[in-house]
């Protein structure tokens, strides 16, 4: 049970399109472990986003399934966290309003408004945002949208956190800051949801940082999991400790192997 | 040399400002040369005098060009005489003196009263159909042909009907002003919930909202904007409108105010009815763009 957690079960999608189908997954099968970080990697338009997508319930697989402890995932759900690349946080409504809409439909039901409003407050203090709670989108800074994006996502309490390239709209000190607050996050023990994570990334460093375990894909059409790396670096990792790491260096040369010499594109 | 710099740049347009200003905008300036030192004062005069001057001397040129016109000849009564005639007119504008003379601030109120009513029905009626259409497909696809052939219609065109069917000339017109009215309502409304970006409704799809907790927190709010567009073309149109319907169906308001001065050949109110109508206009114009302004949010 602890072990597939997550099961993505011979999962194949094809596109209907103008030009006929397009095959965009090819039988992907993943089990991932309770409170295990995975993940997904290629080059652009390898299917990542759609398997990401699928998982998410966003989108529906043409065969096979998704199993969340144990329940098959028939569309999109509370259960499951997803922060979107472009943080998609409603601009009419504040940060905590954003985050409130989610806690709201959740908790909504059983939990009375007080402790709604605490559970949201502690979720942006978690991102360290509560002096920004009543600021709206578009009066504060690409980062801590995002932020306010994982915030949402944790206030949940998913099963599964679902981050589709997080951080890649970001400047890159700006992504370096909120990959280690994503750690710290995902540490802290005393935090409920968030343990289990699946995340898409064109980053290797941001990959071999932050992962149990990368998931290489094939380049698309009909992409397939190329392999699987397993990171076997020590926690807490320290982002400058591990720079001159040599198994840190040794992994990260790994991907890179098998992003740029054995999946370089044709056309790019 | 620079002594005489500071002398000629300093205090030129210390009283040029509020010479100028105490002209235009008194209470503003005077407010402004007190408060703020003079230097700021010399930088900033330069960039919003012409701005304001602008309009004010296209004014001036086109009562100048009236002026001369009708010097020219004909019967067209000049500025001076219209300004009289419009000091007289608004010197009492809530006067009844029987059904068909009534003052000028009765008969734009009317005029007012009418667009309210017709409009305010299109709104009820046009913005839940704006978004149905825009929410369906199958609606949109529904709607397409007969939009396409009656919005290009006059609203005029659908008097003698309105006529007919409500027998009377007040109903009639509220019922012009509610059908030109309903198409930029129902067409701006459907544009804005098909723009809604996908990333929102994702939002809505992943937490599993329930539709009422989508409309008001998504739908509503993003359509909004494309609602007072929409809101704001209506107006525009309303008012045009209004003027040519109550000119064919008599009784009080502006337009039939117009066409009664027509008969009595007085010019001058024809031109003051013409003024009236511009700046009620434009006052509903800025009032929606303020309104918009509110509600915008990026």
């Amino acid at each position: 049970m602890a072990d597939k957690f997550l099961q993505i079960d011979k999962v194949r999608k094809v596109f209907e399109t103008k030009k006929g189908p397009f095959c965009a997954l090819e039988e992907i099968s993943l089990d991932i472990r309770a409170g295990e970080f995975v993940s997904l990697i290629g080059h652009s338009g390898c299917g990542k986003s759609t398997l990401l997508n699928i998982v998410a319930g966003l989108l529906k697989p043409t065969d096979g399934h998704i199993l969340l402890a144990n329940r098959e995932v028939t569309g999109p759900g509370p259960d499951r966290g997803v922060v979107f690349q472009n943080h998609s946080l409603l601009p009419w409504l504040t940060c905590f309003e954003n985050v409130h809409l989610a806690v709201e439909r959740v908790f909504g039901a059983t939990e009375r408004k007080a402790a709604l409003t605490e559970r949201v407050q502690r979720a942006l203090e978690l991102v360290q945002l509560r002096h920004a709670e009543h600021k709206y989108p578009h009066e504060i800074s690409g980062g801590m949208k995002q932020r306010v994006g994982i915030a949402r996502a944790l206030s949940i309490e998913p099963k599964v956190l679902l981050l589709d390239e997080p951080f890649g709209a970001l400047d890159a000190l700006t992504r370096a800051h909120l990959q280690d607050e994503l750690m710290r996050i995902i540490a802290d023990g005393n935090q409920k949801a968030g343990s289990t994570v699946l995340m898409v990334t064109h980053d290797v460093d941001e990959a071999v940082l932050l992962s149990d375990r990368v998931v290489m894909m094939t380049n698309g059409p009909a992409a397939r999991i190329g392999e699987i790396l397993a990171i076997d670096l020590p926690r807490p990792r320290e982002r400058l400790a591990l720079a001159g790491h040599r198994r840190y260096v040794a992994l990260r040369a790994e991907l890179l192997e098998f992003l740029y010499r054995k999946q370089m594109r044709e056309a790019a | 040399m620079s002594s005489i710099s500071v002398l000629n740049a300093v205090p030129k347009p210390i009283p040029l400002a509020p010479a100028e200003a105490g002209v235009l905008r008194p209470a503003m300036n005077e407010a402004k040369a007190a408060s703020e030192p003079p230097l700021y004062v010399r930088t900033r005069a330069p960039e919003w005098l012409p701005r304001l001057l602008a309009p004010l001397i296209g004014l001036a040129l086109f009562v100048a060009f009236w002026e001369v016109l009708s010097r020219a000849g004909g019967q067209l009564p000049s500025p001076l005489s219209t300004w009289h005639s419009a000091l007289e007119v608004f010197g009492n504008p809530f006067y009844k003196k029987g059904p068909n003379d009534q003052g000028i601030g009765w008969n734009v109120l009317t005029s007012l009263g009418r667009v309210g009513i017709g409009f305010g029905a299109a709104a009820m009626v046009g913005i839940p159909l704006g978004f149905m259409i825009g929410r369906f497909r199958f609606l949109s696809d529904m709607a397409a042909p007969i939009i396409s052939i009656l919005k290009p219609v006059s609203p005029l065109a659908w008097l003698p009907i309105g006529l007919m069917v409500f027998k009377a000339a007040n109903p009639a017109a509220i019922y012009v002003i509610f059908i030109c009215s309903l198409w930029p309502m129902i067409v701006n409304t459907a544009v804005g919930v098909r723009q809604i970006p996908q990333d929102y409704l994702n939002v809505a799809r992943v937490l599993n909202l329930s539709e009422w907790m989508v409309f008001r927190k998504i739908l509503f709010p993003a359509v909004l904007p494309y609602m007072i567009t929409g809101v704001r073309l209506s107006i525009g149109v309303a008012w045009l409108v209004i003027v040519a319907a109550e000119m064919l169906t008599g009784g009080v308001g502006i337009g039939f105010w117009v066409w009664d001065e027509w008969n009595n050949l007085n010019v001058q109110h024809i031109i003051i009815a013409i003024f009236t109508v511009g700046i009620v206009g434009l006052a509903l114009e800025q009032a929606m763009i303020l309104l918009a302004r509110r509600f915008s949010y990026e």
